[in-house]
């Protein structure tokens, strides 16, 4: 992998470069609110940014799948379909959920819709197996298994 | 509500229609700004002067409101600017961008001070007037580099920490500024000085410290209880700072530096409509004390020191980018981005108006920010454009 330097910039987030095997200088700005932001530094002034391609969080999400993070999916893919009628799935908790600082228990997540969440990516970090005293915040994704309907309800519950 | 009435007179329903009247022409003035690219900032001004007193259609059931809402505006807009910075990211500022703080504060304090020396004013006036000169608008450059798709660019950490170390610098100078505005004798002035300073010390050390639990206590509420903690946390220590002679506007930029991880990232989603609102309202109380005619008597001084100080602007941005080792004509960028002043000097300037020289001072801030707020993004807009001296190229590579 190549050389990759950070560069924090204050109030707006952080931002990644690195020099690609054809010589092109690219960027990635990382916005403190998950927004992304992909740049090329121009060849005459490399100090400039020549073209920015501006991403939300599920963009870039899109992106980084395109890119090769799927291989990752399939092999996931291919873990779902070994329990049959289980499927395993990823839920991201918007800021107006109304599940936002509310507890797993508060919820009541397990009985209302039978999936049940065995972990929580928040940012960089990740809680594996949450205890019913767990609170929820923006941003974070929930991973929940179960069947396709309970998962729905799943989605709504933490969605709305 | 009971204020709005005690405001009123007991006149509701007309503070109502007064209120909506006012709003809905900020709201047509911010969508014509977005229209044209440009900050409102200047727009609030305007409509301002043309409400206000000695324009055209008057307010006077709801000012006195609309100046409470104001003064909530500042403790919201330096809320918010105190939230969108990390402690670590404050330590990187100040690691790498002293040197070029230290040039832009004495290059750009020093034309607004020698200006209001040179048209007689007291030493405090003039002191006002050179922060009014000092400090870029935060959310002015924040916006012109998003617009122009320059956050990626060399030169922007450069110039966004200047903009750290003058809001930090700000921690100190307003403190002091609201000592010397208040006290006439030397004595006084330097004890209060004294007592503000180790205030300031003592609430920013308390905002690193515990800050991280003040974070844990409120990362469960929802955000319904999460807004009204906040709001009523800031205009607390706001108002408790402002008591022991601390500016209140401090007071609310070290609440938003205490708020960490997930619960500064949701407060600013929250605070962010709430400040716009008030802050609107601030822009549009202060240029109610100034007189329209009286800024058209300043305009000219207002566009020499526009002019000068926004050299001053190009040689700190200059400064900053180079130690980032930036070529000419990133410099320049960062030296253009700088240029626009806006809400920071519009809340320097409010603590001075009750001085002698007040109104004066005033009408040259005003006029100083209409200038420089339409100056800063039209010169940032043509940086890439202006031929370059082979000198200044030759400078940049040294």
């Amino acid at each position: 992998m190549a050389e990759v330097t950070e560069t924090q910039l204050p109030g707006v987030g952080v931002r990644y470069e690195f020099t690609t095997h054809d010589g092109a200088r690219l960027g990635v700005l990382h916005h403190h609110g998950g927004r992304r932001e992909v740049v090329v530094y121009d060849e005459d002034d490399p100090d400039r940014a020549a073209s920015v391609l501006r991403l939300d969080s599920d963009d870039s999400r899109t992106l980084s799948e395109l890119l090769g993070a799927t291989q990752v999916t399939e092999a996931v893919r291919a873990m779902q379909q070994r329990i049959e009628g289980l499927t395993l799935e990823w839920i991201d908790v918007p800021a107006r959920s109304s599940m936002v600082g509310r507890t797993i228990g508060d919820g009541e997540l397990r009985s209302r819709t039978g999936a049940s969440v065995v972990a929580v990516i928040r940012g960089e970090s990740t809680e594996p197996a949450p205890g019913p005293d767990f609170a929820f915040a923006a941003g974070d994704v929930a991973v929940a298994v179960g069947t396709p309907e309970g998962l729905e309800l799943l989605r709504v519950a933490l969605r709305s | 509500m009971t204020l709005l009435l005690a405001a009123a007179g007991g006149d509701a329903p007309t503070a109502f229609i007064e209120l909506g009247a006012v709003v809905l022409v900020l709201a047509v003035l911010c969508r014509l700004a977005g229209r044209v690219g440009m900050p409102a900032i200047p727009l609030y001004l305007l409509a301002g002067l043309v409400i206000g007193d000695g324009g055209f259609a008057a307010v006077d059931v709801s000012e006195e409101f609309i100046e409470l809402a104001g003064e909530i505006g500042v403790l919201l807009l330096l809320f918010a600017l105190g939230l969108e910075y990390s402690s670590t990211e404050l330590r990187a500022g100040l690691r790498t961008g002293s040197r070029a703080g230290i040039v832009d504060a004495v290059g750009n304090f020093l034309p607004g001070f020698g200006a209001g020396l040179l048209l007689g004013w007291d030493a405090t006036a003039a002191i006002v007037l050179g922060g009014v000169t000092w400090v870029s608008s935060s959310g002015i450059v924040a916006k012109v580099l998003s617009d122009l798709g320059r956050l990626g660019n060399r030169e922007t950490p450069s110039v966004l920490s200047v903009l750290v170390i003058e809001d930090l610098a700000m921690a100190v100078y307003l403190p002091v500024v609201g000592a010397l505005v208040a006290d006439r004798s030397a004595g006084d002035t330097a004890v209060t000085v004294a007592v503000a300073l180790v205030a300031v010390g003592a609430i920013l050390a308390l905002a690193m410290r515990g800050g991280d639990q003040l974070s844990a206590v409120l990362a469960p509420a929802s955000n319904e209880s999460l807004l009204l903690a906040v709001f009523g946390l800031t205009l607390l220590v706001g108002g408790l700072a402002e008591e022991v002679q601390v500016s209140s506007a401090i007071g609310a930029f070290l609440v938003g530096l205490a708020l960490s991880g997930v619960v500064q990232e949701r407060t600013t989603a929250l605070i962010e409509p709430l400040r716009d609102l008030f802050a609107a309202t601030f822009f549009l109380s202060f240029a109610f004390g100034v007189e329209a005619s009286s800024l058209l008597e300043v305009l000219w001084i207002a566009i020499l020191l526009g002019l000068v100080t926004a050299a001053t602007k190009m040689v700190s941005g200059w400064v900053a980018a180079g130690s980032l080792g930036v070529a000419e004509r990133g410099r320049i960028r960062a030296g253009t981005a700088l240029i626009a002043r806006g809400e920071f000097s519009i809340v320097i300037a409010s603590l001075g108006v009750g001085l002698s020289d007040g109104r004066d001072l005033g009408a040259v801030a005003a006029a100083y920010v209409l200038v420089t707020a339409v100056l800063g993004p039209v010169a940032s807009r043509f940086a890439d454009r202006v031929p370059v001296h082979p000198r200044l190229r030759e400078l940049a590579r040294r």
